[in-house]
């Protein structure tokens, strides 16, 4: 059953080790179920015949023996079931630890925010450190140390094809890695209620060559160009001058607060509304104008921008490659 | 098999000596006062037990209906019928009300309403007591759906988790309103707890020694033993979450030293008990109910009850298991899933047991009996999905998904709620003299049987594709629309058989035929007493010779005799033998725990909104409590103390 999306969907190898351990346990659990079911069945059974001959209980000291010995071997069988089950959780659970001889790891922090995802990845030249929102690139065949963060409540962090949970906790500092061993493009989902928008809580996952994975990242680290048309500035005179710059950055110009998403490459993103949201124009000039109807509750406000004021802003972010 | 004559013929009777007499004399001294006021006084076992069961069955049914909405909200993806706000308070009152106000005080009235009966005597130990428990139950209950009715219901999720719950993120008083309900259920359950521990110990009719004990009393006293042990956790927690959000404490604030796991500790100590607290009283449902249906006593009594044990002991070792994505160095994380899997043998051993009952007995499949095949067939699953959420790394994939809500309704609705059905069409005629329909029966457990499946077996599969839990919508091109319809269709069935089961109630105390003293042919004492139970519940103590007291011979039951007739008094008996040992004086009905509760009413809820009203509350309990404590007048004693034929007993 490879389900897309689902934990039996396996890109990496936490999580195809995990697969199989989930399968080895629902098919001894199904046995296990089926002969709970068919003893239950024959006990039923035999009892209707002995209450169509009219026979009181049975109650002969042969018979409890009997069932004495049998619950005692089913007792046994389940204690035996239960060891096995505990060895092969302990052995799965040695498996997908964070690889000792982990080669050339990548690091990223992750920082949970009510309802987005921020994206840190380190690297030993400061200058190359990379923030993105609510979109994670990852190269194959690296493995990912993925370190979890978080300023508000508990959020937690979920690639269901890559590996099980991790939790950002505020005040503590988890750690879960990842390794991506063909490419794919996956949503992720928050996976610990985290208030109104838990359920809109998603980003993008993009596994990738390690080639096309260092294009991307060199891309995302350059600044944003310069308006250079008349549309585009003044949807770039919009952007800096309204209500859009008190939370949003935005590389190479004034903007450069963190209470949102950063934008900078916004234009190069698969989805806005933390991953909820196809990116389209239409969809871009919805949520501007009123996200509340998208997404109630969310920390965004509306924006009542003119027409001419929102075609412009539009253009600029579309530029915004 | 009864050993008194029906009540009716009291009337008629002058000599003072009669049966007939006595029940007059008992009946006269042990009723309810008339009219409002009697109902608001009363301190009788079984009026507060059977209006907490009805209470609980309609907290039960709102909750019910929450889940009924949301499952229409989550039928298509990208649904409108319900926003994140109202589904939120939705989903965490749900879940409250299920824990805190139906499950708990469920099978704790079901064990006061029967536990006294089961073991031979005439009330629960401390009657004012067991008064006020109730009545902090149903102020708890009111509060939260105050809040509900009027959108402050609480919508941070039945767990509670920091911050989210604590005043930065949660502000208003929703939050507050869920930890001072849980203050209230808290006190309630804790009061039932004892109540139910100190009747089993002290008062158990003469000869009803430990080894003699009904499994379903074993499983209530054990529940209450976990209840004492578990709740004031999460009272403390609760408390101290109130406290971080009235008050400024910084218990669970990390930048102030406090800490957000200490709530998750603290919270699941309590929680994880909680299930087993729940199921529990269920498992001792069905020992009833498979002995009587059998014909025969439940095989492997020790067995059973020595599991029960074990698994209440053991219950308090798996909290961990809800935090493993949290996360915890491994080695500890192997030992909780150890401790998860060896709560399955004991658990397994209670199931072979009753299979073995069913395998060597005369079974009659009337409703009740349908209920424990269906505990056995939803029970199971319910248990073996544990097994994977237990195991570290699968739970790491499948932990806060749908395959949660999937699992936990399987034990609840398997372990608790078909047997709690059971238990009611088995123990109906007790209460209200009249027999159920069991064709409506069948019908409505079928539908339960089948809608339980085809609800909650999807949300198994939802999880395992991904679908995370408490979402109030999902995308559309997830692929997750068609199961999630299938559970909402399944969820109208089980609408449509819990109407059924409600007309089948309606119907049969209406007009359902007589059901006489004893119509199972019980195993146990409460069968011996006419249906509906008198007020005194027995004119004679009996004495019991064995474990299945009813069965044990074939004459009336013997009898302790010298118990007073003009003051409620019961006999109290020694903690392992049931030697008597003493009369006891009970009280006669009293506003006062009705007061008391009040006081603490008026000091839980004013101390949301104003400091000041924990000190005035405080106050009203000391006056309510020097009510409660005054010196009664006791009647004078004129009775030798108590004899007991010795040679009957074995």
């Amino acid at each position: 059953m490879t389900w897309a999306g689902s934990i039996f969907d396996t890109a990496g190898t936490p999580a195809a080790r995990i697969a199989r351990l989930a399968w080895f346990l629902i098919i001894v659990s199904g046995v296990t179920y089926l002969l709970v079911l068919v003893a239950t069945g024959i006990a039923m059974r035999r009892a209707r015949a002995r209450r169509t001959q009219g026979e009181l209980a049975d109650t002969r000291p042969e018979t409890a023996n009997r069932l004495t010995r049998n619950v005692a071997i089913a007792t046994i069988a389940t204690t035996l079931i239960l060891l096995g089950y505990v060895t092969a959780t302990a052995l799965t659970g040695k498996a997908i630890a964070w690889p000792l001889n982990a080669q050339r790891p990548l690091t990223i922090e992750v920082t949970g925010h009510q309802w987005w995802w921020q994206f840190r990845y380190r690297d030993s030249v400061p200058s190359n450190w990379l923030t993105t929102s609510n979109e994670l690139h990852i190269p194959v065949g690296r493995p990912v140390r993925v370190i979890l963060l978080s300023n508000d409540v508990i959020h937690s962090f979920w690639i269901p094809e890559l590996h099980g949970k991790q939790d950002l906790i505020p005040g503590h500092r988890n750690t879960t890695w990842i390794q991506a061993d063909r490419p794919g493009v996956w949503k992720a989902h928050c996976a610990e209620f985290c208030g109104h928008q838990h359920a809109k809580m998603l980003f993008d996952v993009v596994a990738e060559s390690p080639a096309k994975f260092d294009q991307w990242y060199i891309r995302q680290l350059a600044s944003a160009l310069p308006p250079t048309d008349s549309a585009t500035k003044r949807g770039h005179d919009v952007f800096v001058q309204r209500t859009c710059i008190m939370c949003h950055s935005i590389n190479g110009t004034e903007a450069g607060s963190n209470v949102g998403p950063e934008l900078t490459h916004i234009a190069s993103r698969p989805s806005i509304a933390a991953g909820s949201l196809p990116n389209t124009r239409v969809n871009l000039a919805r949520w501007i104008l009123n996200p509340q109807l998208i997404k109630p509750g969310v920390r965004m406000p509306p924006n009542a921008l003119s027409p001419a004021d929102m075609n412009a802003l539009l253009d600029y972010l579309e530029t915004l490659k | 098999m009864s050993a008194q004559p029906q009540p009716a013929e009291r009337a008629v009777e002058p000599d003072p000596n009669s049966p007939a007499s006595l029940h007059a004399r008992l009946e006269q001294v042990w009723r309810n006062g008339p009219g409002l006021w009697g109902w608001l006084t009363s301190v009788n076992h079984k009026s507060i037990a059977l209006r907490s069961i009805i209470t609980a069955f309609t907290f039960f049914g709102i909750a019910g209906i929450e889940a009924a909405l949301m499952r229409v909200q989550l039928a298509r993806p990208e649904n409108s019928f319900i926003g994140p706000d109202l589904y939120n308070q939705l989903f965490t009152t749900h879940g409250s009300a299920m824990m805190f106000l139906f499950a708990v005080p469920m099978v704790q009235s079901v064990a006061l309403y029967f536990v006294p009966i089961m073991i031979g005597t005439r009330n629960v130990a401390f009657p004012r007591l067991n008064a006020f428990g109730y009545w902090t139950y149903l102020i708890g209950g009111v509060l939260l759906f105050s809040g509900l009715f009027t959108n402050t219901g609480p919508d941070q999720g039945w767990f509670s988790y920091v911050p989210l719950a604590g005043p930065g993120f949660s502000p208003g008083k929703r939050v507050d309103i869920w930890a001072q309900m849980i203050t209230f259920t808290e006190i309630a359950a804790i009061v039932a707890a004892i109540e139910v521990i100190v009747t089993v110990f002290k008062q158990r009719a003469p000869g009803m020694s430990l080894n003699r004990v009904p499994p379903f009393v074993w499983a209530m006293v054990v529940m209450s033993f976990m209840v004492l042990v578990a709740m004031p956790y999460v009272a403390t927690a609760s408390a101290m979450l109130a406290m971080d959000r009235l008050i400024a404490t910084q218990f669970f604030n990390y930048t102030e030293g406090g800490d957000a796991l200490l709530w998750q500790h603290l919270f699941w100590f309590f929680g994880h008990p909680e299930v087993y607290i729940i199921f529990i009283p269920g498992l001792g449902m069905v020992s009833a109910i498979v002995a009587t249906f059998s014909r025969r006593p439940v095989f492997g009594y020790t067995a059973v009850v020595l599991s029960l044990v074990a698994i209440g002991f053991l219950s308090f070792g798996l909290w961990v298991h809800h935090m493993f994505a949290t996360p915890l160095p491994q080695t500890g994380e192997s030992f909780f899933t150890a401790a998860s899997a060896m709560i399955a043998i004991p658990t397994g051993v209670t199931i072979f047991c009753w299979i073995a009952t069913i395998w060597s007995g005369r079974p009659r499949f009337d409703t009740p009996m349908l209920y424990v095949i269906g505990f056995i067939a939803l029970f199971t699953i319910g248990g073996l999905s544990g097994l994977l959420l237990a195991s570290v790394p699968v739970d790491l994939q499948i932990t806060d998904t749908d395959f949660l809500p999937g699992h936990i309704h399987y034990v609840l609705l398997g372990g608790m709620v078909f047997p709690l059905f059971g238990a009611l069409h088995y123990w109906f005629p007790k209460v209200t003299g009249r027999m159920m329909s069991e064709r409506l029966g069948k019908v409505s457990f079928w539908l339960l049987f089948v809608g339980v499946n085809v609800t909650f077996f999807p949300q198994l599969l939802l999880g395992i594709a991904g679908m995370p839990r408490r979402v109030y919508t999902y995308l559309a091109d997830t692929g997750w629309g068609g199961l999630n319809l299938t559970s909402s269709i399944g969820a109208g069935l089980i609408a449509l058989g819990i109407l059924l089961l409600v007309v089948n109630i309606a119907r049969s105390l209406a007009a359902g035929p007589a059901a006489g003293a004893d119509p199972w042919g019980g195993e146990t004492l409460e069968w011996a007493i006419s249906s509906p139970a008198p007020d005194y519940n027995f004119a004679y103590i009996p004495i019991v010779h064995g474990r299945s007291a009813l069965w044990a011979d074939t004459g009336d039951l013997d009898a302790v005799a010298g118990l007073r007739e003009d003051r409620r008094e019961v006999l109290q008996t020694t903690m392992l033998d049931a030697v008597p040992d003493s009369r006891h004086e009970h009280p006669d009905p009293t506003i006062v725990p009705l007061l008391t509760a009040l006081a603490v009413g008026v000091g839980l809820i004013w101390g949301i909104f104003d400091p000041i009203g924990f000190d005035v509350g405080a106050v009203l309990m000391f006056i309510a409590l020097a009510a409660w404590g005054w010196p009664q007048k006791t009647k004078p004693n004129s009775h030798e103390i108590v004899e007991v034929p010795n040679d009957r007993r074995r």
